[in-house]
């Protein structure tokens, strides 16, 4: 019951005017950015972030992660109501939404889609409220050696377990792991690849490098597209939201499944897209009728919904016990931890108690919020899709330079947003996936750290990572999960549940 | 095709012709990728090699790690070369048409132009100057919303910026001749 009381002191903590106004324009912000085309979760956050670098570290956190709730909710507007998922992981949401829509159901299935977003991410921060003071504190055992083996383990399963061709995944996170490693090396005060540089002494800002990976190539991605788009408006009568509501139970196996997913699928990095097809396709196939699905079934909105709202939250379990992020966004609010001055990892729930059951609670209270303010405004929010993008680019483009320069104040940081936009633009295109470049640039060089100073401590020998039960245990998964697809290949049937259905 | 009430119709004049011949194929950009890491892994290789890729008694020298990442990035790039040569037989897909790309690059170079008058002009005037001739030039919008748009924006930005949160942009002579 200690996760309880600590809960309400983090209610506590953020019933002030202050963090809950800033909590309303976080959600408002982020539905806004979720039903954008060429904006998502992960750059709104990004973006946002410099607002927060003069506020204190709590009511910083509360307004990015309500911008990351309010994203969630946003993504299925666009797809039920449009047929565009707004964001990749709403893309199994068009499958019945869409149809749903057009039948003249889109009230009904935008008050499943959020209702199941609630009750995933409701799961999944059950989980973190009783899971992750237990990991943290379990953590506190671990020494470099540990660290290490945690972060290899995080590395090695996204080689592993990723849905990318191997050779792309290794590619971009070993040029992830380099750029983290650009400026003064930290054990020995040596400069490395700098070439005399002065800018890139203080290496590559992770932020940086995420507003050009994903603002500025995701404009330049929608650019490419036609824009044109034809969809249906709709409002959210208190008679639709009730007659969803009073059906809900009988769903509860698919909700519970959904989120079972979800929240395996975010602490794991399978993540939110991952986890809405494998939601769907398990719903479709454990249907009496699987043929209707595809054809504005309201299950076929429940279970993807559910399952990406239950992975996108859950994904900050890691983040928040370990320090180690789930997801994209999980890995841009570690960066803003840092910015913040907060370390991030197991002494969080020590030293910082405040901060972290402050942020717990804003997700039960977010995710509140968020639904109340999803169900009554979807006209205005379907609306601002008709402000043509001509004039929302451009603004887009300009949020992302003030962020870039806001982060360290420089200018070259501006150039190298645009460096990034166009790698990014170019390694999407081929399939060279982003996440674990993203992932690699921010543990970079705590992952080097704990290597190096558990070869300090144990004299250069390597056989430290299997020195103790623990750290061999961690280390011989994470070399077991590198080499899954090999090992695994018996197993692969499985895999099938998460590619998406051919409809 | 007759609109109805609750329908929501938004019309994309420059959208890109179905049929625009290919610029490039998948195939061949990812070659050229693969050639580009292949030098960035040599460059970097090569200057962790002089910082010293030795193991001291310590453990690994500041080289190392990065040395053996460069090891692996050639590694996996020319992984990719191969695989790319081999399936040279099969059918091409295309990375990006002569239209997407003419639209690819109606928002990169505003935004490269955007970034070399910030250094002059400050933000909030090279912001103006973005979004008001963009709107006008790539979307085609009547010259008093492109205006509007551009002043409202980039004074909403000042003031929440600058003002509000005390996030310091750079500025050039018109913040000057206001006193900022």
């Amino acid at each position: 019951m200690e996760a309880f009381s600590l809960l309400l002191h983090g209610f506590a903590v953020l019933l002030t005017w202050k963090t809950l106004a800033l909590m309303l324009v976080g959600l408002l912000l982020g539905v806004f950015v979720g039903v954008l085309p060429g904006l998502g979760g992960p750059n709104g956050v990004a973006i946002l972030l410099p607002l927060t670098f003069t506020m204190d570290p709590t009511a910083a956190i509360v307004m990015l992660s309500c911008i990351y709730w309010g994203a969630l909710f946003g993504g299925a507007i666009t797809s039920i109501l449009f047929n565009i998922p707004g964001e990749a992981w709403s893309v199994a949401t068009t499958f019945d939404g869409y149809p749903m829509a057009q039948q003249g159901k889109a009230a009904e299935a935008l008050t499943a889609a959020f209702t199941s977003s609630f009750i995933g991410s409701l799961v999944a921060v059950l989980l973190i409220t009783f899971l992750a003071p237990g990991i943290a504190s379990f953590a506190l055992r671990f020494g470099p050696p540990e660290f290490f083996a945690v972060y290899l383990l995080t590395f090695c399963s996204f080689v592993g377990l990723g849905r990318e061709e191997k050779h792309k995944t290794i590619i971009s996170m070993a040029l992830g792991l380099l750029l983290a490693a650009i400026g003064m090396d930290t054990v020995s005060g040596q400069l490395r690849m700098t070439f005399g540089l002065p800018p890139l002494l203080r290496g590559i800002n992770f932020l940086v490098a995420v507003i050009g990976l994903f603002g500025i190539s995701e404009i330049l991605l929608t650019m490419e597209e036609r824009l044109a788009l034809r969809g249906h408006s709709a409002s959210i009568s208190l008679r639709v939201i009730w007659n969803v509501w009073k059906d809900l139970p009988r769903y509860w196996v698919t909700l519970l499944r959904s989120s079972a997913i979800g929240c395996w699928l975010g602490i794991t990095p399978g993540g939110a897209i991952a986890a809405s097809f494998m939601g769907y396709n398990l719903a479709k196939r454990f249907a009496k009728d699987p043929s209707t699905f595809g054809k504005g079934r309201i299950e076929g909105v429940f279970s993807p919904e559910t399952a990406a709202h239950a992975s996108g939250t859950s994904a900050l379990l890691p983040m928040l016990a370990l320090g180690i992020p789930g997801s994209g966004t999980a890995a841009i609010l570690l960066g803003g931890l840092m910015v913040w001055g907060l370390n991030p990892g197991p002494l969080l729930f020590v030293e910082h108690k405040d901060f972290v059951w402050g942020l717990i609670a804003s997700m039960y209270l977010g995710n509140i919020v968020g639904l109340i303010i999803v169900l009554s405004t979807v006209p205005i929010f379907a609306s601002i899709l008709r402000v043509p993008f001509s004039a929302i680019a451009p603004m887009i483009v300009v949020s992302c330079a003030i962020g870039a320069f806001a982060i360290q104040n420089a200018m070259f940081d501006v150039w190298l947003m645009l460096l990034f936009g166009a790698v990014g633009y170019v390694f999407k295109k081929i399939g060279i996936p982003l996440a674990p470049f993203t992932l690699a640039l921010v543990l970079g060089n705590r992952s080097e750290d704990a290597f190096r100073l558990s070869m300090i401590g144990a004299g250069g020998d390597l056989r430290v990572f299997w020195s103790n039960g623990l750290v061999g245990s961690i280390s011989t998964l994470a070399l077991i999960l590198l080499f899954w697809p090999l090992i695994g290949r018996a197993l692969h049937t499985a895999g099938r549940f998460r590619r998406p259905v051919k409809t | 095709m007759s609109q109805r009430e609750d329908e929501i119709v938004v019309d994309d004049p420059g959208a890109p012709e179905e049929e625009s011949p290919a610029l490039a194929t998948t195939r061949s950009v990812e070659v050229g990728v693969y050639l580009l890491l292949l030098v960035v892994a040599f460059v970097l290789g090569f200057d962790n090699w002089r910082a010293g890729i030795g193991w001291a008694p310590d453990g690994p020298r500041p080289g190392y790690l990065p040395f053996y990442l460069c090891v692996i990035l050639a590694g996996a790039s020319l992984y990719g070369l191969a695989v790319a040569f081999l399936k040279r037989g099969e059918a091409a897909k295309t990375f990006v048409t002569r239209d997407q790309f003419r639209r690819v690059l109606q928002v990169f170079v505003p935004t490269f132009l955007f970034c070399l008058l910030t250094e002059w002009l400050g933000i909030y005037v090279a912001s103006f100057l973005l979004i008001a001739g963009f709107m006008r030039f790539v979307g085609r919008i009547a010259w008093w919303k492109c205006l509007l748009t551009g002043i409202v924006f980039s004074v909403a930005m000042f003031v929440t910026f600058d003002v509000a949160f005390d996030v310091i942009m750079p500025k050039g002579p018109l913040e000057a001749a206001f006193g900022f």
